[in-house]
């Protein structure tokens, strides 16, 4: 017989510990995903002990319930609608009266809820004694002291809850959150006339409808009205009127009151059960605070901190990114000495391989990028790094935590998205999203590298720098046109806790580190892996080429002229005539090379939107290699250097057939805008649909990102020739 | 209505504090989200409030109530009006 499975939902304040606690109980086989349609992470694993299988869900961190923001929203419904068997609400016992805000509005839904006084030890450091029986008498609910870090009390907490899932505890319990008499009496009061208007037909508990309508509660409203149809109105409009009754009993917003109201009944438990003795002691959060967020320290120190993180990733992650880089190149020689010749081999290692091995290098820098993150949410210094940039980031209309992801952006897109996680508002989430590519990554240096290099060789270097300064001002640009338009609305009110800072635990950042991974992987397998092998397909195809020359015919040909001077040259002319030779060859290689790309389907399609690449000044070679460049910016040399006749990607040679191609400096410089706007590839693109949930903003992206790329190569090639240059 | 007040229009917004000062919430002004995530952060009436600091560029303001840090735009912070403003001597953590 399969054991019997119980549904656990961890819930509590950000910071509280919540996530230290499911940790501990699930260690690494936790799920991680989304909510379904919205972008907050969702987490969830599975223990088996005491006999059940236990499925424990990790709830957002919320501070209320009040359904505002997502994640409120998220954490209520699931409470609501899946019914787990039991609520852990993980209180942080030394931030008490706080988190008992909480805890009432969960123990007010009437669920099984458990009460887990968490960093007890904390509490106790800073002299708070909490009475855990009196305050489990006072609110009818068991209470248990944990230390998640110390995995302290976890299994106690397990076992209770096992223990609170089989029993039958009456429900609704008699003892309750008390509001004072005026209002106790016009929720009774309501509660009495939802219960004989409609009764049967409620989908919550009476007391907590009649409450959370008198509180105006907008998704319950709806709620309402879908489940009992003619009714609601009437029962919406008596709502009305007794929200009238309190406003001008009290002269101020009824929500306001029960807010108030609940904090009162939270003053009177928490003097019952909390005693706080007079000890002095240091304050070491605050003390390193003195230093971290200091007038004159803050910045640098901050600024020390992002160039460490960088450093990291880029020094370090560059060695396992070169045994990547072996291990794939040697796999892939491997594979060509294995598998007979014929299409499936040029699939397999020109498609496959080389496109998924192109990203994958970038593993371990993710790793590390992520490491980092997941240290400074950790530590707390996140919040710190909010706390000094939210000025510069409001002035694109952004949070103060907008600036991590845009400055990773400047790495990777793909990790960079994927950090706008820390956001809570979805519209910051998407505005975030949505300007972060504009931070050139590092995949688009080399790009520039080779155009500067070649149009710009005095004063490479500041055209280089003002392409990335280009791409900050862009964003700025982009970033207040957004927020002023599609992305109006409110700005999420910026109230964030600055939680004590703390000691990381080893085993949870590398979990962080490690769903990140998963995710990336994840995708590699998936939409690289389709996208190398199309733009394979449409490079490598058709086959049968009608070339202008017979390549074969003339290789031969030079093949054989080649043997008969040597057998006829002096002994001392063998070498440099090998090396004509091989000269020879190589060039009658490329060229055809040349054309099976120019006629391949890739070739047909850079020359039939070469028209709309001709006003930038770009030939269809040019309109050919950005092409390719959707699915990654790393293929763009590579193709220009293929195009334009040069075998080795930076060579001088691409410089030199470069400046005979007809470019302009002042088009070279319009494609480099060009490559640092539009899309900087196919996994950004994922990562953009994944994050946002949607394929809308994904398509959005890519559109309203090559638009403005073109508009801007435009302006400025058509703009510098009428100013003559 | 507040007799506790000690100088004729002595409330403040507490936007208008300086590092150090603290104040006891008079009202809490403004509406929605804000006004409702505020209070439901424990920005009560009569609840004490220390400024421990201001960011770096003046904006936003770190703030100590009921015994933990929270951190507002000056924005924000205009809503809040205080009254009681004094200099704390040492630290805020006994003003809650």
């Amino acid at each position: 017989m399969a054991a019997k499975q119980i549904k656990i939902a961890l819930a509590g304040n950000p910071n509280s510990g919540k996530t230290t606690i499911f940790n501990s109980i699930t260690g690494t086989r936790q799920k991680v995903g989304n909510w379904p349609g919205v972008t907050v992470e969702k987490k969830e694993g599975q223990v088996h002990k005491f006999g059940y299988n236990l499925k424990i869900i990790d709830l957002p961190g919320t501070y209320s319930l009040t359904p505002y923001s997502i994640e409120e929203i998220v954490a209520r419904d699931f409470i609501l609608d899946e019914q787990p068997d039991v609520v852990i609400d993980i209180i942080d016992a030394s931030n008490l009266e706080r988190s008992l805000y909480l805890a009432t509005q969960i123990r007010e839904l009437d669920c099984k809820v458990l009460f887990a006084l968490n960093m007890h030890d904390v509490a106790r450091a800073r002299g708070i004694t909490i009475d855990a029986d009196k305050m489990s008498q006072l609110l009818d609910v068991p209470v248990v002291f944990t230390v998640g870090n110390k995995n302290e009390g976890v299994d106690v907490l397990l076992e209770k809850a096992v223990e609170l899932a089989r029993s039958d505890v009456q429900l609704p319990r008699t003892r309750r959150v008390k509001y004072s008499k005026d209002i106790e009496k016009c929720i009774e009061n309501y509660k009495d006339y939802i219960e004989n208007t409609v009764g049967d037909q409620l989908p919550y508990n009476s007391r907590w409808t009649a409450i959370k309508l008198l509180e105006d509660d907008k998704i319950l409203q709806d709620r309402i009205k879908e489940k009992t149809g003619l009714k609601a109105p009437e029962i919406l409009e008596q709502a009305e009127i007794h929200r009238s009754h309190i406003r001008n009993f009290f002269d101020e917003e009824p929500e306001i009151i029960f807010t108030d109201e609940r904090y009162g009944f939270i003053a009177g438990i928490v003097k019952e059960v909390m005693t706080t003795s007079t000890l002095q002691r240091v304050d070491i959060s605050r003390n390193i605070d003195l230093v971290l967020t200091n007038r004159f320290l803050g910045f640098p120190i901050f600024i020390f901190f992002i160039w460490a993180m960088f450093q990291l990733t880029f020094t370090i992650g560059a060695y396992p990114m070169e045994w990547i880089e072996d291990g794939i190149s040697s796999f892939s020689g491997f594979l060509a000495t294995v598998v007979p010749d014929g299409l499936f081999k040029d699939l397999l290692i020109d498609g496959i391989i080389a496109g998924v091995g192109a990203v994958i290098v970038f593993l371990p820098n993710i790793l590390i990028l992520f490491f980092c993150i997941a240290l400074f949410e950790d530590t707390g210094y996140m919040s710190r790094a909010a706390f000094l940039m939210d000025k510069v980031m409001h002035m694109i209309g952004l949070h103060g935590k907008s600036f991590i992801p845009m400055l990773m952006g400047f790495g990777c897109s793909v990790p960079a998205i994927m950090a706008t996680r820390t956001l809570e508002s979805e519209k910051d989430r998407i505005l975030t999203i949505l300007i972060t590519p504009f931070m050139s990554c590092s995949a688009r240096l080399p790009i520039y590298i080779v155009l500067a290099g070649t149009f710009f060789p005095k004063s490479a270097g500041t055209v280089i720098f003002s392409i990335y300064i280009g791409g900050i001002v862009m964003a700025i640009i982009m970033g207040r046109l957004l927020r002023s338009t599609l992305l109006r609305g409110m700005d999420a009110p910026f109230v964030m806790e600055l939680p004590p800072y703390r000691v990381p635990m080893l085993k949870s950042l590398v979990i962080h580190m490690w769903d990140r991974a998963k995710m990336f992987l994840k995708k590699m397998g998936g939409i690289i892996l389709i996208g190398s092998v199309i733009i394979w397909f449409l490079s490598s195809f058709p086959k049968n080429i009608d070339y202008s020359k017979d390549y074969i015919k003339q290789i031969e040909a030079e093949k054989q002229t080649y043997e008969k001077t040597i057998s006829m040259a002096d002994e001392d002319r063998l070498l440099q005539h090998k090396n004509e030779h091989e000269r020879a060859i190589e060039k009658l290689q490329q060229e055809k090379r040349i054309e099976a790309t120019e006629k391949s389907y890739i070739g047909q399609i850079g020359k039939a939107i070469e028209p709309v690449f001709a006003p930038l000044g770009i030939d269809w070679r040019g309109s050919v290699a950005l092409l390719t460049g959707f699915v990654a910016k790393e293929i763009v040399v590579s193709t220009l250097g293929v195009l334009y006749a040069a075998g080795d990607d930076e060579s001088e040679a691409l410089k030199h057939a470069l400046k005979q191609s007809g470019m302009t400096p002042l088009s070279a410089l319009g494609m480099m805008f060009f490559v640092l706007l539009y899309v900087p590839c196919l996994a950004t693109v994922a990562t953009i649909r994944k994050e946002t949930f949607s394929w809308g903003w994904a398509i959005f992206s890519v559109i309203y990102s090559t638009l403005l790329a073109w508009i801007t190569a435009f302006v400025i090639y058509q703009g510098g020739m009428l100013l003559g240059f | 209505m507040n007799s506790f007040s000690t100088k004729a229009g002595s409330e403040s917004r507490l936007s208008d504090l300086k590092e150090g000062q603290s104040g006891r919430i008079v009202r809490i002004g403004g509406h929605g989200a804000l006004r409702r995530r505020l209070l439901e952060m424990g920005f009560l009436k009569g609840t004490q409030v220390y400024v421990e600091k201001y960011a770096p560029l003046k904006d936003p303001l770190e703030l100590i109530i009921k015994g933990y840090h929270i951190s507002l735009r000056v924005e924000e912070a205009t809503q809040v009006i205080l009254d009681n403003v004094r200099q704390e001597l040492s630290n805020g953590r006994e003003t809650n």
